[in-house]
């Protein structure tokens, strides 16, 4: 759903990378829509109290000016969705604003994500009801096992706050598609820990688990400047080299491709049969 | 939400995945619309072998199309039978669910369809 360094209006304003954490941090964000003052890293058995509030609920504020700065498919993934056979039939699981559900007309993708006011943009993407879409978690999934010939999912799973969910999640996916016989395979992109070169300049040895600014301008603009604007911190896990090919195999897949694309890990993968 | 994705999800009940009755699932006070749309002739013959036509056929009848024939027919006679196409096209990619609900026949949970959106996060009793 979400993409850094890629000219985001609502990142272009955020604060730098500093640890969230600290007072100075909530004082510089005095209208924090989510408390600053909360733990970066989430206690595991409030897991998803912590990620309803520091993904679920923020998608849901900003979907609109959000949806309005990703509106451009990443090559890596484009390349993809047209690399497969006409006729086959995916999942874009954390599909957003549903830019890549069109991408190629020869398959038909069926787009989840937990966000009910994205998904209402995606259902429309390219036209009128153009796009097949449902709100739904990535934990749960509606799709029967074994069935699609694709599922991608990009910067979804850095949004899960347990290595066990980002592990679950993954396996979610590889049971959507149909075995490694069958050709099924998906697609995961996650954020890099290692983005040295990024505005926000985090590298190895940086703590994995952030809090990062979205800041929501407002239109309507004070005299003194600022207006109205609003902060929400988004959480992410950012992975290290190597860690999201480790999760694949954690849950019984099979990592046939896998890179580093402008500060993002990505990996192709199948189910062992 | 087009009849096609229909013959693509299930219920979201971590235990109702093992269970026949949880796919596919059954339409309940549908409203339908009919879209115009362009006939992809190769789109739908590729499609053909990945549709569960068991599923589809159920699918069909519950919102009122005529009976499907019991076998889905090959891709040489879709391609050679342009009335078949067209049938076929209408029913997976024109027709679409706007409101009502789809119910899971294993657990009996009906998920909503609002303006062709369907919901399926669970109330915290099925997660």
């Amino acid at each position: 759903m979400t993409k850094p360094g890629q000219g985001a209006e609502g990142d272009a304003v955020a604060a730098p990378p500093v640890a969230i954490t600290t007072a100075a941090t909530a004082a510089a964000a005095p209208q924090a829509a989510a408390s600053s003052a909360a733990p970066v890293i989430a206690p595991g058995a409030d897991a998803e109290s912590y990620e309803q509030q520091h993904v679920h609920s923020v998608y849901e504020s900003i979907a609109s000016h959000f949806s309005a700065t990703r509106y451009k498919p990443w090559p890596v993934i484009a390349s993809f969705l047209l690399s497969l056979p006409p006729g086959a039939v995916g999942l874009d699981v954390g599909c957003g604003n549903g830019k890549y559900l069109a991408v190629n007309p020869h398959v038909h993708i069926v787009g989840s994500d937990r966000s009910a006011n994205l998904v209402r943009i995606a259902r429309d993407h390219g036209g009128d009801r153009r796009c097949d879409v449902a709100v739904a978690d990535g934990l749960a999934l509606p799709f029967p096992p074994g069935k699609a010939d694709f599922a991608i999912c990009v910067a979804v799973i850095h949004h899960m706050s347990t290595r066990q969910r980002r592990q679950e999640a993954v396996r979610a996916l590889l049971e959507c598609v149909r075995p490694d016989s069958g050709g099924g395979k998906i697609l995961v992109y996650v954020w890099a820990l290692e983005q040295s070169n990024s505005r926000r300049g985090w590298d190895e040895g940086a703590d994995q688990d952030q809090l990062v600014p979205w800041v929501f301008k407002s239109k309507t603009k004070t005299a003194g400047g600022g207006g109205g604007d609003t902060t929400y911190q988004r959480y992410y896990h950012l992975y290290r080299k190597g860690e999201l090919e480790e999760d694949v195999v954690a849950v019984g897949g099979k990592v046939l491709d896998s890179g580093y694309d402008k500060d993002n890990w990505w990996a192709v993968a199948s189910r062992i049969n | 939400m087009k009849v096609l994705s229909l013959n693509f999800l299930s219920c979201a009940v971590k235990g109702c995945k093992s269970s026949s009755d949880s796919y596919p699932l059954h339409p309940k006070d549908a409203e339908l619309v009919q879209d115009d749309i362009e006939v992809n002739a190769q789109l739908l013959i590729n499609l053909l072998p990945r549709i569960d036509w068991t599923a589809l056929t159920t699918t069909a009848t519950e919102l009122g199309f005529p009976a499907l024939p019991p076998q889905a027919p090959t891709p040489e006679e879709l391609e050679a039978d342009e009335a078949k196409l067209k049938d076929l096209h209408h029913l997976l990619m024109e027709t679409q669910i706007m409101e009502g609900k789809l119910v899971c026949a294993s657990c009996g949970h009906e998920y909503a369809v609002r303006e062709g959106i369907a919901n399926f996060l669970l109330p915290s009793h099925l997660v």
